[in-house]
C-alpha cells in the first residue's frame, strides 16, 4: 500500500516522537526554547563539517552542537550580555557560517531545503537504526538523570542541598539535547526541530495535571503529529517537518479547548 | 564539642565574599545529631547564606566545611517554583527521595495538610505551602534539618504547633536540626545552642548566655534579652491563665 521510503520515514517518525517527548517537556519547563533553537541552528554546520570531512553526519552534528552548547556557558560567564543576545548571536552565527561553508562545497550536489525543513525521501535504513537505537540510549539516560534533573528543574537550590548533584544532570541533558537534535535533524530539519519539541509538550500541557502525565502525553501528541504530519505530506506533496508542525499546532488548538472547559468547570 | 560521629556539619572560620564585600565571615559552628543549633540576627546578617553555604549550595567559600552526612531536609526561606510545572503535593513530596504513599500521607498529616495530597502546588496558601515544604523536608527522616524561616506565613496557633513538632522531631529521628528564625519568642523554648550573627558571630552559647550578651543586647535591645530569659526559666514553672505562677504540686 505504501512505499518503502514512507514506511521509514513513519518508523523513523516513531521514534523521534518518543524521543522529543519527554526532552520536549524539560525544554518547557526550564526555558529552553531558544537554547535548542540555537543548537538547531548549530546543526548546519555540523552538516557541512561531515560532508567536507566525508565523517558521520549524526555524529557531527551532535559534536558541534555539543561544542556550541559548552561556548555558550562560556560566554556567559564571560560577558554581561544577557542570555538571549548570547543564544541570538550563536544561532545565527553558527547558521551563517555553515552557510557560507557549504557555498565553498559546491562539488557536493547538496539539498539545503532538505535540511532546513526535512524530507522524508532522504531517511534511510541506516538513519533508523541511528534513530532506534541512539533514541533508547537518550531516554535511558534521561530516566538514569530524571531525579536530580527534575528536582533541580523545580528548585535548584533543594536539589542542591539535598545531594542530588543538579550540575551533572544538567550537563548530562545539554549532551542529550545536542543528541536529539542530531537524530531528528533529517525528519523534522533544523529549523523546525525546537518546533517538535515545544508543541507536542504545550499541548500535554493543557491536559495534564502530573509531570509524568505531561511526558505521556507529549509523547503521543508527538505520536499523532507524525502520523498526521506524514500522511498529509505524502498525499498533498507538503515537506515533512513543516506538515508534521502544523499537525502538532493543530493538536495544540484541539487542547486548548480542554482548558476552557476545565476553568468553566471550576467556576 | 569534641569530634566524634555526632556531628554532623561542621563550619571552622568559614565565611563568603561577593564582588570584594564579605557577605558572612568567620562564621565557626557545629550541628550534632539531637541538638537545635538556632541562628539569630538581623535581616543580612547571613543567617540564610551561612545556612548555603552549611549546605553545600555555596561552594566558592572560605574557611572549612565539613559534611558527615548526605541524608538531607531543607526549607528553604524564599522559594520560587515555576508554576507552568504541572506539579501536585504528592509530585512535591517525592521530589528528592522516593517516598510510599503510606510515607506521604503521614508525613503531612505530621504538619496538617494531609487533605491537599492531590491539590496543584500552585493553588495552596502561603502557610499551607509552608507546611508542605517542612513536611517534605521531615518525610526523608534526614540526619540533618536545615529549616530557613519554617514557619513564614502561617497562622499563630500552627507556628506554635509547627515549632512544637520540630522539636519533637529533633527528639523522634535523633536528627540535627541548623534552624534560623528572627522569632525570639518561640524558637528559644527549644534551642540547645544560639549563634547570633551580624556579619560574623556575635556571640553564640545557651540561650541564656546569648541573652545576657552584651553584644546580644546591643543588637537586639534589652526587652529582646528579657525575653530570652523568660523562656530560659520557663522550664522550671509554668504559668496560671491570670499569669500567676503555678504551684507545684
Amino acid at each position: 500500500m505504501f512505499d518503502d521510503f514512507f514506511i521509514r520515514a513513519l518508523v523513523a517518525g516513531i521514534g523521534v516522537a518518543f524521543i522529543t517527548g519527554p526532552l520536549g517537556c524539560f525544554v518547557v519547563w526550564r526555558r529552553l526554547s531558544y537554547f535548542g533553537d540555537t543548537l538547531a541552528h548549530s546543526a548546519l554546520l555540523g552538516v557541512t563539517i561531515a560532508l567536507s570531512l566525508e565523517f558521520n553526519i549524526a555524529l557531527s552534528v551532535f559534536i558541534t552542537a555539543s561544542v556550541i552548547a559548552l561556548f555558550l556557558i562560556q560566554l556567559q560567564k564571560k560577558t554581561n550580555l544577557p542570555g538571549d543576545a548570547l543564544l541570538g548571536l550563536l544561532a545565527h552565527s553558527s547558521l551563517g557560517i555553515g552557510l557560507v561553508a557549504i557555498g565553498f562545497l559546491s562539488f557536493i550536489r547538496f539539498d539545503v531545503m532538505g535540511l532546513l525543513f526535512g524530507d522524508i525521501l532522504a531517511v534511510t535504513t541506516n538513519d533508523l537504526l541511528v534513530i532506534w537505537i541512539g533514541g533508547i540510549l537518550i531516554l535511558l539516560t534521561l530516566r538514569f538523570i530524571w531525579k536530580p534533573l527534575f528536582a533541580s528543574t523545580v528548585n535548584y537550590e533543594l536539589a542542591e542541598a539535598e545531594g542530588l548533584k543538579p550540575d551533572i544532570a544538567k550537563a548530562i541533558f545539554t549532551l542529550l539535547m545536542a543528541a536529539v537534535i542530531a537524530l531528528s535533524i533529517k525528519m523534522i530539519g533544523l529549523l523546525l526541530i525546537t518546533g517538535m519539541l515545544i508543541i507536542p509538550a504545550a499541548f500535554a500541557r493543557n491536559l495534564s495535571d502530573t509531570p509524568k502525565k505531561m511526558v505521556l502525553f507529549s509523547i503521543i501528541g508527538g505520536l499523532l503529529s507524525v502520523f498526521l504530519g506524514l500522511f498529509s505530506s505524502l498525499k498533498l506533496n507538503t515537506p515533512s517537518g513543516p506538515s508534521i508542525i502544523t499537525a502538532a499546532l493543530i493538536l495544540f488548538v484541539i487542547s486548548l479547548f480542554k482548558i476552557k472547559q476545565t476553568i468553566k468547570l471550576k467556576n | 564539642m569534641s569530634l566524634d560521629k555526632n556531628t554532623l556539619v561542621r563550619l571552622k572560620d568559614a565565611g563568603i565574599k561577593q564582588d570584594e564585600k564579605w557577605l558572612v565571615q568567620g562564621v565557626s559552628l557545629e550541628v550534632n545529631r539531637g541538638k537545635i543549633i538556632t541562628l539569630i540576627g538581623p535581616n543580612g546578617s547571613g543567617k540564610s547564606t551561612t545556612a548555603k553555604i552549611a549546605l553545600g549550595i555555596y561552594k566558592n567559600y572560605e574557611g572549612t566545611v565539613e559534611k558527615f552526612t548526605n541524608k538531607i531536609g531543607y526549607v528553604p526561606q524564599k522559594i520560587s517554583i515555576d508554576w507552568t510545572l504541572p506539579l501536585r503535593v504528592a509530585d512535591f513530596m517525592v521530589l528528592t527521595e522516593n517516598l510510599s504513599a503510606d510515607e506521604i500521607e503521614e508525613a503531612l498529616s505530621l504538619t496538617g495538610v494531609n487533605h491537599l495530597v492531590n491539590k496543584n502546588l500552585g493553588n495552596l496558601s502561603g502557610g499551607e505551602f509552608q507546611r508542605v515544604l517542612l513536611a517534605r523536608a521531615i518525610s526523608k527522616k534526614p540526619d540533618l534539618l536545615v529549616l530557613d524561616e519554617p514557619v513564614q506565613g502561617v497562622d499563630f496557633t500552627g507556628e506554635i504547633a509547627l515549632y512544637e513538632l520540630i522539636k519533637k522531631i529533633s527528639e523522634k529521628l535523633n536528627c540535627g536540626i541548623l534552624l534560623i528564625s528572627h522569632d525570639l519568642h518561640m524558637v528559644m523554648s527549644a534551642t540547645d545552642h544560639v549563634v547570633c550573627l551580624n556579619g560574623h558571630v556575635c556571640c553564640s552559647g545557651s540561650p541564656i548566655d546569648v541573652a545576657k550578651d552584651k553584644e546580644y543586647k546591643a543588637l537586639f535591645g534589652d526587652q529582646a534579652s528579657q525575653t530570652l530569659s523568660i523562656y530560659e526559666h520557663k522550664h522550671d514553672h509554668e504559668h496560671t491563665d491570670d499569669g500567676k505562677i503555678k504551684q507545684k504540686n
